[in-house]
């Protein structure tokens, strides 16, 4: 047996947040030194306490799946200045819960999300993909590709899904950007989070009134039928956590994507030459740009080893996914994109029993969207110089601000 | 090839049913993974160990 190694200090003092902006794609540089050194680095986060950080691959899938880790402060709220770390679990929230409450949560809502459900979905979402460029291709350009496809699109597919009316979405889309900024202003936090929850509640209400055919409807019967009634608190919650998981996180994909793709001109002509490439390409860009990208905090309920190292009781640790899909152990030459790599074993997703419950709908987003948008629009290009282009780097989920894009008349 | 699931640790990820459509599926009323064929021909074999391997719970164990 190879001897324990305790705590190894880092060089680096701080969890590394800051990438180079020559290389707005790549993580933080450091993180190559954090995979490299022996052992856990442990480092202060902005939110005020240490952490270890887990930044290699086989490590970052044996801590996501290590029983002794609690999920009360994920996603990411070690790089939230002024985070609260002990706030009690809001009943739920699938995304901080542990244990059998989180397995019973999650298992009232996974037929909504299996492979099968998600496919009949194909050709509604393809439609709405075709839409959207039939009505950006009627215009001229300059257009901004987030606004007017990016962010659309995911967020009629999750009102669709959750039953929420889609004409209502001032007001959870501008809340949402308010609630997972890294550095929003406490009392612009409250507010939105307000808003969010008074439109939710509405929501729920009447929905537990008269159980529609949709996601929240179906979950309200389902939850009854099988004797494990919901409470309208439960429902909030996890109407919102949908609602936002399911449209910030896609819309972001589809806009850093998009981008990245632009910069790299031989991976765009063999996409557009064969839209099948789609499907390889969605989980290759999950994983080069891995956008939950300072990775998924966890705090130790009990003393563990995470390869060869000793963690305590008590003790912070973070996943930090973006560092493990770059390990060339695993994905040899990591920092480049090949489309036709098979990637799917990325942790973009993230790992263990809180794997990403909506991936397979992203998924098919996605590759909508990679199949559709480059034949539809073969000489997209950027309307602004790639410098002018504003990176969410102040945003749990990391993309473009906006995506000023234009083509040639002949493609309309 | 001899597979195994553990439906108690399964949480519905459906990576098994994107790898090998044809050893796995999903029930419909709680999203849990089904085991089609116990013992995959040869030509499934790869695709079942990638499954095994993607599974995010363990949930799948495959003995040669
Ligand atoms: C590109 C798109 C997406 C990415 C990169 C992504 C990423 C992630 C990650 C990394 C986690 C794990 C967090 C943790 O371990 O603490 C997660 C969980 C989750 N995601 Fe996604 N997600 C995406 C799209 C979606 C969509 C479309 C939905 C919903 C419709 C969704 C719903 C959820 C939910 C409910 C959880 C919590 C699952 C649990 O705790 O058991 N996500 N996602
Ligand atoms: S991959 Fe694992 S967790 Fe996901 S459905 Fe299959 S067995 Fe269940």
């Amino acid at each position: 047996m190879s001897e324990t190694k305790v705590g190894t200090r880092s060089e680096l003092g701080s969890f590394p947040t800051e990438r180079d902006p020559r290389c707005p794609f790549d993580p933080p540089t450091e993180y190559v030194e954090l995979r490299a050194q022996e052992g856990t680095a442990s480092l202060a986060c902005p939110v005020g306490v240490d952490a270890r950080v887990v930044s290699r691959y086989d490590d970052v899938r044996a801590m996501l799946t290590n029983p002794h880790l609690s999920s009360h402060a994920a996603p990411s709220t070690h790089v939230v200045a002024g985070g609260v770390l002990d706030r009690p679990v809001a009943p739920g929230s699938l995304l901080n819960m542990d244990g059998p409450g989180h397995a019973r949560l999650r298992r009232l809502l996974t037929p909504e999300f299996t492979v099968k459900r998600i496919q009949a979905m194909r050709p509604y979402i393809r439609g709405l993909v075709d839409d959207h460029l039939d009505a950006l291709l009627a215009r001229t350009g300059p257009v901004d590709l987030v606004a007017d496809f990016a962010l659309p699109i995911p967020s009629l597919v999750i009102c669709e899904l959750l039953g929420v009316d889609y004409a209502d979405r001032d007001r959870f889309q501008e809340q949402t950007a308010v609630l997972v900024g890294t550095n929003s202003d406490p009392a612009a936090l409250e507010q939105a989070n307000l808003e969010v929850v008074g439109f939710m509640t509405q929501l729920v209400l009447t929905k537990l009134e008269t159980p529609t055919d949709d996601l929240l409807g179906r979950l309200i019967v389902r939850a009854r039928e099988t004797g494990q009634e919901l409470s309208v608190e439960e429902l909030v919650t996890l109407g919102i956590t949908l609602l936002i998981a399911g449209h910030e996180t896609t819309a972001n994909m589809i806009g850093l994507s998009t981008l990245a793709l632009l910069r790299q001109p031989d991976q765009l002509a063999a996409l557009r030459a064969d839209p099948e490439l789609a499907g390889t390409a969605v989980d290759e860009m999950l994983r080069y740009l891995s956008i939950v990208h300072f990775g998924v905090l966890r705090q130790a309920t009990g003393d563990l080893t995470i390869g060869d190292e000793e963690i305590k009781a008590g003790e912070w640790l973070v996943a930090v996914l973006s560092a493990g899909n770059r390990d060339e152990s695993v994905f040899p030459d990591a920092d480049r994109i090949d489309l036709k790599r098979e990637a799917t074993a990325h942790l973009a997703f993230g790992y263990g029993i809180h794997q990403c419950l909506g991936q397979q709908l992203a998924r098919v987003e996605l590759q909508e969207v990679f199949a559709r948008l480059h034949q539809r629009i073969p000489t997209l290009r950027l309307a602004v110089p790639f410098e002018d282009i504003e990176f969410k780097d102040n945003a749990l989920v990391y993309g473009v601000r906006a995506l000023p894009v234009t083509w040639d008349g002949e493609d309309a | 090839m001899k597979v195994r699931i553990d439906v108690d640790a399964c949480v519905g990820a459906g990576q098994c049913v994107l790898a090998a459509p044809d050893v796995f599926d999903q029930r419909d009323d709680d999203g849990m993974v089904v085991l089609l064929v116990e013992d995959p021909p040869a030509h499934l074999e790869a695709a079942t160990e990638h499954a095994a391997l993607l599974c995010p719970a363990m949930a799948i164990v495959v003995d040669r």
